[in-house]
């Protein structure tokens, strides 16, 4: 008991047992299916999960581009998250930012970057139509990109450089809380160091939480302080990000981390053998029974694809849902 | 403070020379079609037609009620470019009064129909899978099932056939194209994420369908529009011809055709005249309409 109430005051974000489904013609996606996790002041969450785990339903759950169909999202410990965004209170609005995966389609094609840039500082009256120029030059500059770009559209920028433009909207507001929605995965190799350690400065400077939505545990190496494997709407294991690579405890999350090409013998002598990468993530219109990994796991025992893992706490943080560990 | 202001001023410099260059750029894609160009100049000639039909026209005084039964039913002549017609009347001032009606009807139809049809097809798409949606496309499906033809007459029954009524019966069948074209475009548009990127910074739904969803469709429906202008004379042509438009002696070219179709083919070029007039209009909103659809090509 005294323990939640901890959470609570450390926690930015906290979720519990948030589900998702959509209804498509051939059944029900149970896209996110009984999630719990919760976001601390000043720290980076990664969500890490294959195409189809959830992961990005999670994210716009949060965002409230759909609300959840069961489950409770608090905000602060007081503001209550699951309902739409368009219910969602102006100051509210400002609080929580997100980043999208794709800049191309999240900047408007039609739009300079003053007004991208500058639209957020309008609505929420941080600067008067006079004051908008010199505010998104300071944005500009502070994501490392010069005021020129200011009267540029978005079409004659690069990959890396729209997706700054659309961090530096994102800071615009001043939120506590931004959603990263896989933010590296469109761009090219070296705009991606450029871009995450724009990121990491951000949150040293303005002290903002990040839940980082992400496939690739290469960025949640560099930037993420926790995180969380999820496998078709599922949590299976959370763990400090140094402890999650020191020793990965789920099946699944080793059968991951074996599947990164490696250039040196160093990397190859730290990954976990013996799981082989197998097979495809199961459709979530009908997820497997018991364990959901339990159809691609080397080390399936019966119990697994009957009932539900338990949480297994270990010491260091580490949580793992698999019967393994029982 | 001063140098805040400098700084102000540079950047409201910058963006103007931006904004000039972008429109350098649009002029630059339009002109490289030569047919555009055609189309644009003879818009251009048609307005000045339209303006100064009083001082253009060989003989003003013949666009209305004009008898001089001495000069009827004479061919084509330098005198009388296109001839004259039953009651002697000059045919090519008539036509360059017709403009005048052309474009009025093209005028206010546009103006009723445009603004009437985006705005709700923005709506109907911005809030696709409701009930809002729902009623908005089942009442432009109402008003596209009923054919205009019909539709003008039941208009000009109840009230009484002129060009006005006729305006209202073709814009009446006209709007509900416009909320499919702006629906259609608006609905693929609404998830996207740079949508999504304005509801998330708490824009109103005014932002986002004016500035957020509207500029980008304004190229395929200011083409759809220029198109649309020649169509508009053409259906008004057939409203007048039918007898359900503009009456006698207005100088309406749809009005005129009908009139003058009685004295085919002796008295040949008294529909042509008019005939003439009306490709001429639909020709250069087609070559200018074609011309905007390049411009915003590629976007």
């Amino acid at each position: 008991m005294s323990e939640g109430v901890n959470m609570q005051k450390d926690s930015i974000l906290m979720v519990s047992d948030v589900r998702k489904y959509f209804k498509i013609k051939e059944g029900i996606v149970k896209a996110v299916d009984g999630v719990s996790f919760s976001v601390k002041y000043g720290e980076t969450l990664a969500l890490v999960g294959e195409s189809g785990s959830g992961k990005t339903t999670t994210g716009h759950v949060v965002m409230g581009f759909y609300p959840p169909d069961s489950g409770g999202i608090l905000y602060k410990g007081r503001h209550d998250l699951s309902i739409p965004i368009k219910k969602r209170s102006l100051e509210l609005k400002r609080e929580i930012q997100i980043v999208f995966q794709d800049p191309g389609t999240s900047l408007n094609p039609k739009h300079m970057i003053k007004d991208i840039v500058g639209l957020p500082l309008r609505i929420h009256r941080l600067a008067d139509s006079s004051g908008v120029y010199g505010k998104v030059a300071e944005l500009l500059e502070f994501v490392g990109l010069g005021e020129d770009f200011m009267f540029k559209y978005p079409h004659e920028l690069g990959g890396g450089e729209k997706q700054l433009v659309a961090i530096a909207r994102a800071l615009a507001p001043s939120p506590s809380f931004i959603i990263l929605d896989e933010p590296t995965s469109a761009l090219d190799v070296s705009s991606q160091a450029k871009v995450l350690n724009t990121l990491s400065r951000i949150q040293k400077e303005h002290d903002i939480s990040y839940l980082l939505i992400t496939h690739d545990l290469g960025v949640v190496r560099n930037i993420a302080h926790r995180v969380m494997i999820m496998y078709l709407g599922k949590i299976y294991e959370e763990a400090p990000t140094e402890e999650f690579f020191r020793e990965p405890l789920h099946p699944y999350t080793q059968m991951l981390l074996s599947s990164i090409p490696t250039l040196t013998r160093q990397d190859e002598e730290i990954k976990p053998k013996g799981v082989e990468a197998v097979g495809e993530i199961p459709s979530a219109l009908s997820p497997p029974k018991g364990c959901r990994f339990h159809t691609r796991c080397p080390f399936a025992k019966p119990v697994c694809s009957e009932r539900e893992p338990p949480d297994v706490m270990t010491d260091n943080g580490h949580v793992v849902r698999c019967w393994l560990y029982e | 403070m001063s140098r805040t202001l400098d700084a102000q001023r540079r950047y409201l410099g910058l963006e103007r020379r931006v904004k000039r260059e972008n429109l350098k750029r649009v002029w630059y894609r339009f002109k490289r079609s030569r047919l555009s160009l055609i189309g644009l100049s003879l818009i251009c000639l048609l307005i000045l037609f339209v303006g100064l039909a009083e001082f253009i026209a060989p003989y003003p005084e013949h666009a209305g009620l004009y008898i001089n039964f001495k000069d009827a039913y004479k061919p084509p002549s330098l005198e009388h470019l296109l001839g004259t017609d039953m009651y002697g009347r000059d045919v090519l001032s008539r036509v360059i009064f017709g403009f005048r009606y052309a474009f009025l009807l093209i005028g206010i139809v546009l103006s009723l129909v445009v603004p009437t049809g985006v705005v709700l097809g923005l709506i109907a798409g911005y809030y696709r899978g409701t009930i809002i949606e729902t009623i908005i496309i089942r009442l432009s499906d109402i008003f596209i099932s009923i054919p205009y033809l019909v539709l003008a007459l039941a208009i000009a029954s109840i009230l009484e056939p002129n060009i006005y009524n006729a305006m209202l019966a073709v814009s009446l069948m006209w709007w509900p194209w416009y909320v499919k074209l702006t629906h259609s475009v608006t609905a693929s548009l609404r998830n996207e994420p740079f949508i999504l990127a304005a509801e998330a910074q708490g824009a109103s739904t005014v932002h986002i369908l004016f500035r957020e969803l509207l500029p980008n469709q304004l190229g395929i429906i200011l083409t759809k529009v220029t198109l649309d202008a020649g169509w508009v004379v053409l259906i008004g042509a057939a409203i007048s011809f039918v007898g359900l438009g503009a009456q006698p002696p207005t100088p309406d070219l749809g009005t005129m055709v009908s009139e003058y179709s009685k004295y085919l083919p002796s008295y040949w070029w008294m529909s042509m005249g008019p005939a003439l007039g009306i490709v001429l209009i639909i020709l250069s909103f087609n070559l200018l309409g074609d011309g905007i659809r390049d411009v915003f090509a590629g976007d």
